[in-house]
């Protein structure tokens, strides 16, 4: 609809929408989180709902203790290879339409734990995500921007057309694989439809003993 | 309830190990609580056999945040571990820099200026008032008085959290103290901040006390439940406030001395019951106690410099050799043994940690209460998963 | 009671019991007391129940790592070079097995003294990895034995319920020993160092080869 036309609509008196824009207003401002604490970073996340920050001014405290009643995960904290099963399957396990906030170094990449046996490199190996808050442990304000950030997207999400979101298709799968407990590590240890990181494996430069990109793959 | 834990249970790991081993005729029920359940404080999962609404045997099940810790500090420096320790206890980090910096010290033979000592004890009893406060709002929240506790408690713990962040530059992460010393001196009017914020602590916690001691769901709930006599905590290895809730006089600030604790007044509070409720007042007492430590060290610290200037922070290499050091953080005895074989990374490290070990008795204090009870039970022990799987 | 007369106590109530004292180079001072395995069990017990040790509290169980060593030393032989007697060097390599070892930090909470670090050695690191259990004894070292076994691969004879505790039931690794290999899930990191370069040289090779799979 055109937004001159409103304006002038709405200086008669007269109140325009469409479908979409308040489906998505509802929607996004009663997004409901999964109560999902991992690490340090759950208790940033706890600060946040309490007195100071009150995460409740954005319509999100509503912290639900099951997964069929959330429509939003928080990952906050380290995944290790153990957890991370569960986690996929509590993604599952939400209706859609859902989203993900990857919350934290850990959660992003494996964080300050990266280099190590039983850590995961990020949860996006996994689940889809939406939001990335770098921090080691993002502040309450990091966390909340990143609900600003999702309401954001939310918000633009079409209801029709070749654009519309994953939840309102048919050929986009809503749930993904839950890795098994293998021998030495999670099989398969990456989800390749998700996860596609570009190798320069057919054009192997010699390694500049620095820093810099010497690692790209 | 306990309805609605047994309802939120979804993400229970493929079922039993032994699951082909229940006997159907039995009305033994056999409950998985957790990784993600909201009472487990994280990741901890227990598998609990059930008859009626009784607990007749329960296992805990660990490493859902095993972050391989101790492998990560074999390879790499002493001082790079201590952003690590950090994020073993996350409530407490200052009070793990403590543990780590005082191992090292006896590993390398260093001395702490007298300045540097003091702001360690501030810095640990400052922590040990936050953790306190969250403990027992996280147990009233599962008891069901869900958020107002934990709110009050979450309100003052800002404000220490602000003292944090004023000296070391991170709210929870603190990263602040060096073998032999802390990183950087007090900023300027910390110690007024500081002096203010403790002045004040007092009233919140008679607002606190006068809001939960007398009430009668909280005596109902909490006395007589989940006793743990002190010999078999002694046995279990129990240490901290739990411990000492069992009538059990053993606090390493006393029995060690570490640091200048001996030049406080303090006492030691001793629970009669080692009930629920002891353990829930014993960390009320203990933050009491915490004030006067705190009232006497921000009166007497005098300046100074902060490290020992003997110790080399990059490039440390100290003898090969091992110690162990320990002390006695809010969650009761933290320790760190290291072996140097004379490299700059550590041979051997590793973490004595005490939620994990305070688990230990978690099974016996659990038994033949209802499961509801095994909830609040569980919230005394006061654990935190990152030091429990490290 | 110092090191050098707990040693001789052990000696003389329990025969046959010859523990030894492992020193401790470090300005710590915390030697410690080598049990041997088989009357280790008996003398952790007599360690516990003595009047005057009175160690009731068993603090931290460590598990540790050694691993083989080799020492190579020079000796002067006397050989036949082209038909001429001659003093030849000869580098003569001798191979200590390692071993995998458990320590023990005990406390008294009655008399409030300590540590005894006591420490006990398997035989090898490979076939022979068996300790008695102090969890008959000491409760608390239930689980961090649990830990030990689950890390180092140590088992103890006598555990109660000697299962993994940290890691999944079906991996099959210990993770702590200092020869373990991690699988190879390098990811790209914008500065490695040290043992991280290295780890990406290697990764680059693998997947560099005809059969290496890209990442
Ligand atoms: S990002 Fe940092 S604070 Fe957050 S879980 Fe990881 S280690 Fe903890």
């Amino acid at each position: 609809m055109d937004q001159q036309l409103k304006i002038e609509l709405s200086q008669q008196g007269i109140f325009a929408t469409t479908m979409e824009e308040l489906y998505n207003w509802g929607r996004k401002n009663s997004v409901w989180p999964l109560t999902f604490g991992l690490a340090c970073c759950a208790i940033e996340m706890i600060a946040t709902t309490m007195a100071r920050y009150d995460l409740a001014r954005f319509g999100a405290e509503v912290f639900r203790p099951s997964p069929r009643q959330a429509d939003l995960m928080i990952v906050a904290g380290t995944v290790t290879k153990k957890m991370a099963p569960q986690v996929v399957r509590l993604y599952n396990q939400m209706p859609e339409p859902k989203y993900v906030i990857a919350m934290g170094a850990c959660a992003i990449s494996g964080g300050p734990f990266k280099q190590g046996y039983s850590v995961l490199k990020g949860i996006d190996r996994y689940i889809p995500v939406d939001v990335h808050i770098p921090g080691c442990p993002p502040r309450p304000e990091a966390l909340i921007d990143a609900f600003i950030t999702l309401q954001k997207k939310i918000d633009a999400q079409a209801l029709t057309g070749e654009a519309r979101p994953r939840h309102l298709r048919d050929d986009t799968p809503s749930e993904f694989p839950v890795p098994t407990y293998g021998a030495h590590d999670l099989q398969p240890a990456k989800n390749p439809t998700l996860w596609h990181i570009t190798t320069n494996a057919t054009s192997p430069k010699p390694l500049p003993t620095g820093t810099d990109e010497s690692g790209r793959d | 309830m306990s309805t609605s834990m047994e309802a939120s249970t979804p993400a229970a790991h493929q079922g039993f190990a032994d699951a082909t081993m229940i006997d159907h005729e039995s009305d033994l029920l056999q409950i998985s609580l957790g990784p993600h359940h909201p009472s487990t404080h994280g990741v901890f999962r227990m598998d609990v056999v059930l008859d009626g609404e009784r607990v007749v045997k329960l296992k805990p099940v660990f490493g859902y945040l095993h972050r391989n810790h101790e492998k990560i500090a074999e390879s790499t420096t002493y001082l790079a571990s201590i952003p690590y320790t950090d994020r073993l206890d996350y409530m407490c980090s200052l009070s793990n820099n403590w543990a780590y910096a005082l191992s090292v010290e006896k590993l390398a033979g260093l001395q702490v200026p007298e300045r540097a000592e003091y702001i360690r004890v501030i810095a640990a009893e400052l922590t040990r008032l936050q953790n306190h406060a969250s403990t027992i709002g996280f147990l009233m929240q599962e008891m069901g008085a869900s958020g107002t506790p934990l709110m009050y408690a979450f309100r003052e713990r800002e404000k220490i959290l602000d003292l944090f962040e004023a000296l070391t530059g991170s709210r929870m992460m603190c990263n602040y103290m060096r073998f032999g010393g802390c990183r950087v001196d007090l900023p300027a009017g910390w110690l007024d901040q500081a002096r203010k914020t403790v002045d004040e602590y007092p009233r919140f916690l008679d607002e606190f006390e006068s809001l939960l001691a007398s009430n009668e769901i909280l005596l109902a709930r909490t006395q007589g439940v989940g006793v743990l006599p002190p010999k078999l905590a002694i046995q279990g290895g129990v240490t901290g406030p739990i411990l000492r809730a069992s009538g059990v006089n053993y606090d390493i600030r006393k029995v060690d001395r570490y640091g200048i604790y001996e030049r406080f007044d303090f006492k030691v509070p001793l629970g009669e019951h080692g009930d629920v409720y002891d353990r829930y007042m014993i960390r009320m007492l203990e933050m009491r106690e915490s004030l006067k430590i705190l009232d006497q060290a921000l009166h007497q610290i005098t300046p100074g410099p902060i490290i020992d200037p003997k110790a080399k922070i990059r490039g440390f290499r100290p003898k090969p050799g091992e110690a162990y050091g320990r002390i006695e953080s809010p969650k009761g005895e933290l320790g760190f043994y290291l072996i140097s074989d004379g490299t700059p990374n550590p041979y051997r490290y590793r973490v004595r940690p005490p939620s994990l070990i305070n688990l230990t008795v978690l099974e016996d204090m659990c038994l033949g209460s209802s499961l509801a009870d095994t909830v609040v039970i569980f919230g005394t022990i006061d654990i935190v998963l990152g030091e429990v799987d490290r | 009671m110092n090191l050098e007369e707990i040693k001789s106590t052990l000696e003389a109530a329990i025969p046959g019991c010859s523990p030894q004292i492992v020193t401790n180079g470090s300005p710590s001072g915390q030697h410690s007391l080598l049990l041997d395995r088989e009357h280790a069990f008996v003398a952790a017990m007599f360690l516990r129940d003595d009047p005057t040790l009175c160690l009731d509290y068993c603090s931290n169980v460590t598990g540790l790592d050694w691993l083989d060593t080799e020492t190579s030393e020079k000796v002067k032989v006397t050989q036949l070079v082209d038909g001429v007697e001659k003093e030849v060097d000869e580098v003569r390599k001798t191979r200590t097995p390692g071993y995998l070892e458990a320590v023990y930090h005990l406390y008294s909470m009655q008399k409030k003294h300590g540590p005894l670090v006591v420490r006990l050695r398997t035989e090898n690191r490979t076939d022979s990895v068996h300790l008695p259990s102090f969890t008959p004894i000491w409760r608390s070292a239930e689980f961090q034995e649990r830990e030990v076994f689950d890390l180092f691969g140590i088992i103890f004879d006598g555990h109660p319920d000697l299962r993994r505790i940290l890691m999944w039931d079906e991996f099959e690794d210990h993770p702590m020993r200092k020869d373990y290999v991690e699988p190879d899930d390098y990811e790209y990191e914008p500065t490695p160092h040290d043992a991280v370069l290295k780890k990406a040289l290697e990764h680059r090779n693998r997947i560099s080869t005809p059969d290496g799979q890209g990442a």
